[in-house]
């Protein structure tokens, strides 16, 4: 009781006698009345779910006997959980092609754009960039009536050639269509990236390589390339997450390509049928934690990856 | 220095004044048909009745103007519901994404001017954020806000969406580029209070990172569709991506009564206001994002 009483008033003496040495400014608190507002926000929607999705993991529901603590049981489950896997394969194969198509396309139409050989560049800068205000419910109907039999394009170029060959919503072709469907999405995104990081290269920079009679292909190594580094790895990292994350266009395509998509094809899909179907939800808030810390450690590796090769 | 060796302006291949390639134009137009093709198709079939929508192949226009009658028929569809999301949809954005805008901008500059205590500590939680999945909170966040009675009103919502941690991001590297601390000492020593100088002075210099702020925000709430899908079960709280989705899977199942010709319309007229922001306000956004680059 007596140190409780007497070590705050020996800080303070210590304080003072610090004070009265060497002059210290006071606490700057001002920008909280800035920063505040965000911040009560933040531990709402980020902060309380997360900590509330770490807590319900570590229960389970029973019919007899009510909610019980299970401590990491659920995280076992899931490790060993076939249908958890089978999903988070398939957007893993997703994420290894996708993702590297998407982003090399992006990569080679912002250098077009930044090249000065194009005319009217402004207008390709715009247009390819568009798809990505369109809303994605909106792309996925789309390019799903698009793809299928009834009014479709893939249904007309099959009368023109007289085959059956284009089948969009056959089960071997849909993972392929849903990335066709993402890249036409976020490649103008991604390509405004790359282009915002080619726009930093400095002119004088040009007009040197110019004047030390550098090619053009030297330029693009020298110059260009490691001017995209690092929006490449931001990209990548985003990519990462997205393709992890891919809900939005097998979800909604999934009514028009019937019996293709089952209802644990991405983690996500799975996670979100757990609860709202099966009313599995402390199953369901452990399949997120671990896409989430999967994602994270992926997302943490490559941004690693990516700074060590800056250094080189 | 050019106009004193005009034969280095005039070479050929001039890396800073290259030659425009008609084949590399060429290519690129092959990227623009990829982007544009499925929107005219959109177009084109939006403008067909239903029947014609499985008379008249693809991309060739129907025999009838029908898109105005579609779009009042997507308005007159039960009762008007579509009108209802439309309004739910704006709401939603001039909530969510302007209350997005004003945090992330608030927080930004003051984290980017004051040496506040905890601001490394914040700073690295918010940007750890960027990394979580947004799809690994919507479980939890609907099963707390459940809890709270929040779901299946507009505040399920709009609270989630005030959040942008790359919107706060933005708005710091815009901050420490374009509002110079003398400035701010300047007012301070006319007696202005922080919060007037921030709304005075910082808020002028900082317009077009906010713009930028403001559009990715919009662009988030208005597309907005897995949050919505799970905090809303009343179809009249339903934003137009929900309500969209709805009306297209009523064309399969037992009951099915297929509406594709809405459904058309209906994306048609969810897409063009948004593409129309995208295009009015272009300049700021490009020159917004160049700005984040810097850093980033």
């Amino acid at each position: 009781m007596t140190t409780v009483l007497t070590e705050p008033a020996v800080g303070v003496d210590r304080a003072r006698a610090a004070r009265g040495r060497r002059p210290r400014p006071p606490r700057d608190w001002r920008g909280w009345q800035f920063a505040g507002p965000f911040a009560v926000v933040f531990v709402l929607v980020f902060i309380a779910p997360l900590a509330y999705a770490l807590w319900l993991s570590l229960f389970q529901t029973r019919m007899i006997g009510g909610t019980v603590f299970v401590g990491f049981d659920n995280y076992a489950t899931a490790l060993g959980d076939a249908q958890f896997w089978d999903g988070f394969s398939r957007v893993f194969v997703f994420l290894l092609v996708q993702v590297p198509i998407m982003l090399l396309l992006a990569l080679v139409a912002a250098l077009a754009i930044d090249s000065a050989r194009l005319y009217a560049s402004g207008l390709f800068r715009l247009v390819i960039f568009l798809p990505y205000a369109v809303p994605a419910v909106v792309a996925v109907l789309m390019w799903g009536f698009i793809y299928g039999d009834n009014f479709g394009l893939a249904a007309d170029l099959n009368d023109l050639f007289g085959t059956d060959v284009i089948r969009p919503f056959a089960p071997e072709w849909i993972l392929g269509s849903i990335g066709n469907i993402v890249t036409w999405e976020f490649v103008g995104y991604n390509m405004l990236i790359f282009y915002s990081a080619l726009k930093t290269v400095p002119y004088e920079l040009y007009e040197a390589a110019e004047i030390d009679g550098a090619s053009g292909f030297q330029v693009l190594k020298a110059v260009k390339l490691p001017a995209v580094r690092g929006a490449v790895v931001i990209a990548t990292i985003f990519s990462i997450i997205g393709s992890f994350q891919l809900f939005n266009e097998p979800n909604v395509i999934a009514p028009l390509a019937a019996n293709v998509i089952t209802s644990d094809y991405t983690p996500n899909m799975y996670a979100y049928n757990l609860s709202f179907a099966g009313q599995q939800y402390n199953y369901a808030a452990t399949i997120a934690i671990i896409m989430g810390l999967i994602t994270a450690v992926i997302a943490y590796a490559v941004q690693l990856r990516g700074t060590r090769r800056e250094d080189r | 220095m050019r106009t004193i060796n005009p034969k280095v302006h005039r070479r050929p291949h001039s890396i800073t004044h290259p030659r425009k390639s008609i084949a590399l134009t060429l290519i690129m137009i092959l990227f623009l048909a990829y982007a544009l093709v499925p929107l005219l198709w959109l177009v084109i079939n939006a403008n067909k009745t239903q029947t014609e929508l499985f008379t008249v192949s693809g991309l060739a226009p129907g025999g009838s103007f029908a898109l105005f009658d579609n779009i009042v028929a997507t308005f007159t569809y039960r009762d008007g519901i579509f009108g209802r999301w439309l309004g739910n949809t704006l709401l939603y954005v001039v909530a969510g994404a302007g209350g997005a805008t004003f945090l992330a901008t608030l927080a930004g500059y003051g984290l980017a001017k004051y040496a506040m205590p905890g601001r490394r500590a914040y700073f690295a939680v918010v940007l750890g954020a960027i990394a979580v999945p947004g799809t690994a909170l919507a479980v939890p966040t609907f099963l707390l806000f459940s809890r709270l009675g929040l779901t299946d009103t507009p505040w399920a919502i709009i609270i989630p969406s005030l959040i942008s941690p790359f919107g706060l991001y933005l708005i710091w590297v815009y901050t420490l580029e374009s509002v110079p601390k003398e400035l701010l000492e300047a007012a301070r020593i006319d007696g202005a209070s922080e919060m007037r100088i921030f709304f005075t002075i910082a808020i002028r210099l900082l317009a077009p990172g906010i713009v930028t702020v403001a559009l990715f925000a919009i662009v988030a709430t208005w597309n907005n569709y897995f949050l919505p899908l799970i905090m809303l079960r009343d179809p009249d709280w339903y934003p137009l991506t929900v309500g969209l989705n709805q009306w297209s899977a009523q064309a399969s199942g037992v009951g099915a009564e297929p509406i594709y010709h809405l459904v058309l319309a209906g994306s048609v007229i969810t897409i063009v206001p948004i593409i129309a922001v995208f295009i009015l306000l272009q300049r700021f956004w490009q020159s917004g994002l160049s700005t984040g680059s810097v850093k980033g």
